[in-house]
């Protein structure tokens, strides 16, 4: 079954995984950037406007923030745990470790949908969304504006993440991952990570630093 | 004059690697054997006929430009037709040739065969990435059709979230065309590092190969900063997200930050390649090794890091402290200093080799001269206070069209006619391609050489009309132009009839010693058999033909 995987232009398996996992590195790698870009808007506003953004940054929960934050990092805690069972050839046990993380990734999704909901309700809300009266102060908007683009393009990703666990579990089941064969499962796990690090990163920016 | 460096048939293996499989042209036939092929030389082919056709657009928009150009006042289209011209000639050349063109097209098709591989690491990532690009295009497209655009290829707000025209959809367009180019860099890198044949160490690979991986960091690390600009600016127009808006407190020089910490590197995603062929051209037809292989290698990856760090020098009148834009000019400066040394090494490479100055050749001259003159005015526009008073001037618009166009046009074409024996397995006529490369080059210097004495005489870019005293300079500009344009068509016209009618080409018709040389001429289907081995550099040409052919053995 392995000589079948070998795709032609590659002389031997080990190199096969080896760039399928170089290629997710290098993708991550232009992630991260995507995001820098915001962490850069991000920085320059906030120094611009320290005590809009403060005041901005109120209408977060800390506990419904925190929450969150708990839920992705047993997320991926499951998600590594599938990666290292699938490693010893426990298909069925690392499927049913992605399900759940796919699960906690649906509970992140309907906790920030409360979030938004409750910001809705409170009227902070990204620039473009106001009429001339009721505008609030100029740097009060930009840490609205900040907080619902980055949340919702990390949340983009959470839901990217979870079709992936999805399928890769799926595909788990149908017994195509093993002990020798996992490098597909490894890269889901990797970029799950990442949508995990991003979030750690805006966890502290949205709701710790008020 | 090509005769001479033609191959002799008398040689062991005349017909190169792979000649007894039907090439890679005549492997399949029919339609869907090109549009769902896997193979990176179809590919590279797809993309070839894309960029051309953009070549073509945007030089038609160019041309026009030039046109309205001819006289003080209106001549032939009214001035807001005037400011979309300019914005389309900019995004088309920009982002539909000028990036893609050598990567997808020479790096698709060489790469893989210069590292002795079957194909890229992911061959269908890369077909992907076409369809991505076409799918850019067609935003483009649809968004030129739709309202097009008037603000500049570089879309500063707070005019660009205002402007009636198709703002948006040009930013999502840009952004998809985004993707396409990280998809091919993340291929041309994993590949670079995984797929390289048994002994080819990276200090034997082929510099073109170099190249294209300092070129492919850039696009990753630069491209997504752009895309997430865009689509701010996207959003902004669409929907108000005001980011840069002064009425949310925004600070609109944010997005010059933002927007020139891509397109700075972009200027040398799109040069770089243009390096790596240009180096491949001088050591094939001066027959000589690179004076050092390491500073042309190492001098790419010096560019491409400093490269990051100089986009403030697009903003020395935007409000930068006089601390930071000196900065920023000195940085840039650096950048001059590694583009010295690859110079001096092209032309110390010349020295003791045996040159043959077929068209490639001579492009490679045209190249050193734009590039030269490019460079030097570059040097210059990084002083803060020269650049005070050429800031938004036709000098600026000299200095990057000599530098990026010349560079990228010049090499462009270099590789058409170098690699051309090998995608079609015919050989082109000489004299005229020798002819049409003057005809571009006379037309380049005519169009764009006059732009400098406008510019220091104080006109500025983008205005519709201009006072009678510059009239005689902006003549001689469009007659450059129509002139480059003459002989682009030409130079096309001359490829495409030796499509056709070409004589036959053997497999390494200048005697390159570079290892795409090694296979037939088209090659076949897979390239090689099985991975070569290699025991030497793509640069020894103190060995014999046969011991060069027997240290890169192959099937």
């Amino acid at each position: 079954m392995s000589a079948q995987r070998l795709v032609e232009q590659f002389e031997s398996l080990e190199k096969q995984d080896h760039a399928a996992r170089l290629a997710m590195w290098m993708f991550l790698g232009s992630e991260t950037l995507l995001f820098g870009a915001l962490f850069a808007v991000y920085a320059y506003y906030r120094g611009m406007y320290p005590d809009e953004f403060v005041q901005a940054l109120h209408h977060n929960s800390v506990a419904l923030g925190t929450t969150n934050t708990v839920v992705l990092i047993t997320s991926s805690f499951t998600v590594a745990l599938g990666v290292h069972f699938i490693r010893e050839n426990k298909a069925r046990l690392t499927a049913g470790l992605f399900v759940v993380s796919t699960l906690f990734g649906a509970v992140f999704l309907v906790v920030k949908g409360i979030e938004y909901a409750h910001h809705i309700h409170e009227n902070a809300l990204p620039s473009g969304m106001y009429t001339f009266i009721d505008k609030p102060p100029a740097g009060v908007v930009l840490g609205y504006t900040l907080y619902w683009f980055m949340t919702a393009l990390h949340g983009l990703h959470v839901i990217a993440g979870m079709i992936m666990l999805a399928v890769v579990a799926v595909l788990c089941l149908k017994g195509r991952y093993g002990a020798h064969r996992n490098v597909a499962v490894e890269n889901v796990g990797l970029y799950w990570h990442l949508v995990d690090v991003v979030w750690i990163f805006l966890w502290p920016l949205f709701y710790l630093t008020d | 004059m090509s005769q001479a460096t033609i191959d002799a048939d008398s040689k062991p293996d005349p017909l190169g690697v792979g000649a007894d499989h039907p090439d890679y042209l005549r492997a399949d036939s029919g339609l869907r054997s090109w549009l769902l092929t896997k193979d990176h030389k179809r590919i590279a082919l797809m993309f070839y006929v894309g960029v051309i056709l953009f070549l073509g657009l945007g030089g038609t928009f160019a041309l026009v430009l030039r046109t309205e150009l001819l006289t003080p006042e209106q001549t032939f289209i009214d001035a807001s037709t005037y400011n979309q011209m300019f914005t389309l000639h900019g995004i088309t050349m920009v982002w539909l040739f000028m990036i893609p063109a050598i990567p997808t097209v020479f790096g698709n098709f060489v790469l893989p065969i210069m590292l002795g591989a079957k194909d890229l690491a992911f061959p269908r990532i890369n077909l992907a990435s076409f369809y991505v690009y076409v799918l850019s295009a067609i935003i483009l497209l649809g968004a030129m059709l739709a309202g097009g655009a008037d603000t500049g290829w570089t879309f500063y707000v707070p005019y660009s979230t205002t402007s009636p025209t198709a703002v948006t959809w040009m930013g999502i367009g840009i952004f998809v065309n985004g993707i396409s180019s990280i998809m091919t860099s993340v291929n041309f890198i994993v590949t670079t590092h995984t797929m390289r044949a048994k002994g080819l160490s990276w200090h034997r690979m082929p510099l073109f190969v170099w190249a294209s991986y300092a070129t492919s960091i850039i696009i990753l690390f630069a491209t997504p900063v752009l895309g997430m600009s865009l689509v701010l600016l996207a959003l902004d127009h669409a929907f108000g997200l005001s980011l840069f808006n002064p009425r949310y407190g925004g600070d609109p020089v944010l997005f010059q930050h933002l927007f020139w910490f891509y397109s700075h590197p972009a200027v040398y995603i799109m040069i770089l390649p243009s390096f790596g062929v240009i180096s491949e051209v001088v050591c094939s037809f001066s027959h000589n090794q690179p004076a050092s292989y390491r500073a042309i290698a190492y001098s790419s990856l010096g560019i491409a890091f400093i490269g990051f760090f100089t986009w403030g020098h697009h903003m020395f009148v935007a409000g930068l402290s006089e601390f930071d834009a000196g900065v920023f000019g000195a940085l840039s400066m650096f950048v001059a200093i590694f583009s010295a040394i690859k110079v001096f090494t092209w032309v110390a490479t010349l020295r003791g080799g045996s040159i043959s100055f077929a068209t490639p050749m001579l492009y490679f001259l045209w190249f050193l001269f734009l590039f030269v003159f490019g460079g030097m005015t570059g040097v210059a526009v990084a002083t803060q206070s020269l650049d005070v008073h050429w800031h938004d001037t036709y000098f600026v618009v000299a200095h990057f069209h000599f530098i990026m166009v010349g560079g990228t046009l010049t090499s462009f074409l270099a590789a058409a006619h170098y690699w051309f024996p090998k995608m079609f397995g015919r050989l082109y006529d000489e004299r005229v391609g020798l002819l049409t490369s003057v005809a571009v080059f006379i037309g380049f210097v005519f169009t764009f050489l006059p732009q400098f004495l406008l510019g220091n005489g104080g006109m500025p870019r983008r205005y519709f009309t201009y006072p009678e005293r510059y009239q005689w300079l902006n003549v001689l500009s469009t007659g450059g132009a129509w002139l480059l344009g003459a002989g682009l068509l030409l130079a096309l016209g001359n490829l495409l009839i030796a499509l056709k009618w070409g004589k036959r080409a053997g497999p390494n018709p200048w005697g390159s010693r570079s290892f795409e040389w090694i296979t037939a001429s088209p090659p076949s289907k897979h390239n090689f058999e099985e991975t070569p081995e290699i025991e030497r550099s793509a640069y020894d040409y103190t060995l014999s033909e046969e011991v060069a052919r027997e240290r890169a053995k192959a099937r």
